[in-house]
């Protein structure tokens, strides 16, 4: 290619890549702005309220009246400790009760292996909607309608974070690596912490960030367990927003940065981790 | 090999995988199974049920609002695919470009939407569609003198529209990071070959860069069909948790759920779960064929 032909050629890439990212930006963008005004400003401005300040942008109109009313008026602190709760404790136990399985069905010989492997392997195509209903009336039997054990329990048996582990671990794991600890006396459970985990520590992390992720923004499983608004997660917290101040945006939008914001820059921070966690199902399985 | 010089005892593997098989044969095999028994039942709310055998899936065929919602995630799924497979993979290829620059930037940026939930998504994206003082009309009112009260949500025509962008904006960047991932794999050797031998970029797309991603892009598009037919949390928030007006955004997964904790029907839901079921089963089948055919 000439030189002009490709000095346009990269002005055409680069212009469009820029709009991609206004598009993408813009919802957040707005999505603050809309936070920070008075229900009055809301209507009167698409995005920051004009006026005489820098930028020519009345940022002594800005408010956060909108956040206040999300802690006083409605119960936003617990709503933030409850998703805070649940996230946690269903990343940890799911990854660990992952990498425990996946170790187990790699490094080890036993009878059942295989129909175990086979079952769980199965187990991948089996659409979550199908075990809604289901699951909802083994909760109900249970007992555990309207309990955070009804949530948590269900989602720490991850078949895919099992297969996952199981493929990192026949590879990087060296089966020597682990005799030589067990003729040095090593106990089981202290070979895994000491000499499995440190070698897939990578994945393990990029796995809690998944299941994070996913337990944080799961609304149909709270939605459906949970009655006690006390109990809600964000997700819950959001909905029900939304439903009762239908027309008042300020605050819909204040709720939605609230739930969204602190996950966001902590995984974007993480970015690096969680995105090779995510492609090295695909690329390498 | 580790079985012949056994030096743990036969217990161990089993104490590992406890906590897994426990949890999982609990929560997903029992109910996996039960949804078979529910299916073949009428229930009122978790503790009472009649025995109707296969009248769910007879009334599920004759049932209008079962096959709008079928129509529905079927327009949604095809839409996901054809316009959010090329358009991620342009994307991944402007980003792989070795004279990019601001690449981290770029791709930190279309991926972010993929961090917030379909849920808050949903909230987002009710605001943007409101007619007069939605984000959307007011932008397009000043760019193009669209009109301000365009009813993105409200009219059952644009509803799937409204949809499929919001759903655009979301998983974009998420499915770009798949195929830059497999843009990794083309060889450069044989690109510059081609080159060299005189090949125009559309062949060199053809002929060297689709057949490098092709394992991870059959992946990519059965991930897309799979989350499409599953599609609920999105649709239910944008339209103020319902259907939408006259149903236009009504998805399998949505008619599950209101059949079952709405109506309170938890066994014509388990029917609606295994049709769905039965329709990835079928889709994950021909998927395999198509990339097994295509290999040889």
């Amino acid at each position: 290619m000439s030189h002009p032909a490709k000095t346009f050629a990269n002005i055409v890439l680069y212009t469009v890549l820029i709009l991609f990212s206004i598009v993408t930006i813009i919802p957040f963008f707005w999505l603050v702005c809309g936070a920070l005004k008075s229900q009055a400003d809301y209507f009167t401005f698409m995005f920051l309220p004009l006026g005489e300040g820098f930028l020519g942008v009345a940022w002594d109109r800005l408010t956060l009246e909108n956040f206040g009313s999300l802690f006083t008026e409605l119960n936003f602190a617990t709503n933030i400790t409850n998703s805070i709760f649940l996230a946690s404790s269903i990343s940890i136990l799911g990854t660990t009760c992952a990498a425990f399985g996946g170790y187990a069905l790699s490094k080890f010989q036993f009878p059942g292996r295989t129909a175990i492997t086979g079952l769980v392997l199965s187990a991948l195509i089996i659409p979550g909607p199908l075990l809604i209903a289901p699951g909802y009336q083994l909760l109900y039997h249970l007992g555990l309608i309207n309990s955070y054990a009804g949530i948590i329990l269900p989602s720490i048996a991850p078949a895919f974070g099992l297969f996952l582990f199981r493929q990192a671990m026949l590879n990087s794991v060296p089966q020597e690596l682990l005799e030589a600890a067990r003729i040095d006396g090593c106990g089981e459970f202290r070979i895994f912490f000491s000499v499995v985990m440190p070698i897939v520590r990578p994945m393990m992390g990029a796995f809690l960030m998944i299941t994070f992720l996913g337990a944080w923004n799961n609304y149909i499983g709270p939605q459906i367990i949970l009655q006690d608004p006390d109990k809600f997660p964000l997700s819950v917290a959001i909905a029900q927003l939304r439903g009762l101040y239908q027309t008042n945006y300020g605050m819909i939008s204040a709720g939605t940065l609230v739930s969204i914001a602190p996950v966001m820059i902590i995984f974007l921070l993480l970015q690096k981790e969680f995105i090779s966690g995510l492609t090295s199902g695909a690329v390498k399985g | 090999m580790a079985a012949k010089y056994r030096t743990h005892s036969l217990w161990v593997p089993y104490v590992f995988l406890a906590p897994f098989l426990l949890v999982f044969s609990t929560f997903v095999i029992y109910p996996l199974l039960q949804s078979v028994v529910l299916a073949t039942q009428q229930t009122f709310g978790p503790g009472f049920s009649e025995f109707v055998f296969l009248d769910n899936f007879k009334n599920l065929l004759g049932d209008p609002i079962f096959w709008i919602a079928t129509r529905n995630t079927f327009v949604y799924a095809a839409a996901s695919v054809v316009l959010l497979l090329p358009l991620s993979l342009s994307l991944a290829m402007m980003l792989n470009r070795p004279s990019m620059k601001g690449r981290g930037f770029f791709r930190l940026i279309f991926f972010s939407p993929a961090l917030v939930g379909a849920v808050f998504v949903g909230v987002i994206f009710g605001v943007i569609f409101q007619k007069r003082t939605g984000l959307l009309n007011n932008i397009l009112y000043r760019l193009i003198g669209f009109d301000l009260d365009f009813p993105w949500i409200q009219d059952p025509r644009f509803v799937m529209p409204a949809l499929i962008i919001a759903s655009l904006w979301m998983w974009v960047g998420f499915n770009m990071i798949y195929f830059l991932a497999a843009l990794q794999n083309v060889d450069k050797q044989l690109e510059e070959a081609a080159t060299i031998d005189g090949a125009n970029s559309w062949q060199k797309f053809i002929h060297v860069t689709v057949p490098a991603i092709r394992p991870i892009a059959s992946f990519v598009v059965l991930l897309s069909i799979i989350g499409a037919f599953q599609l609920f949390e999105l649709p239910w928030m944008l339209l103020n948790q319902g259907p939408g007006p006259e149903r236009s955004g009504l998805t399998i997964v949505m008619n599950l759920y209101q059949t079952g904790f709405q109506t309170g029907d938890l066994g014509y839901a388990s029917a609606i779960g295994w049709v769905l079921a039965l329709i990835l089963v079928f889709l994950a089948l021909f998927q395999r064929r198509m990339s097994r055919s295509e290999e040889t």
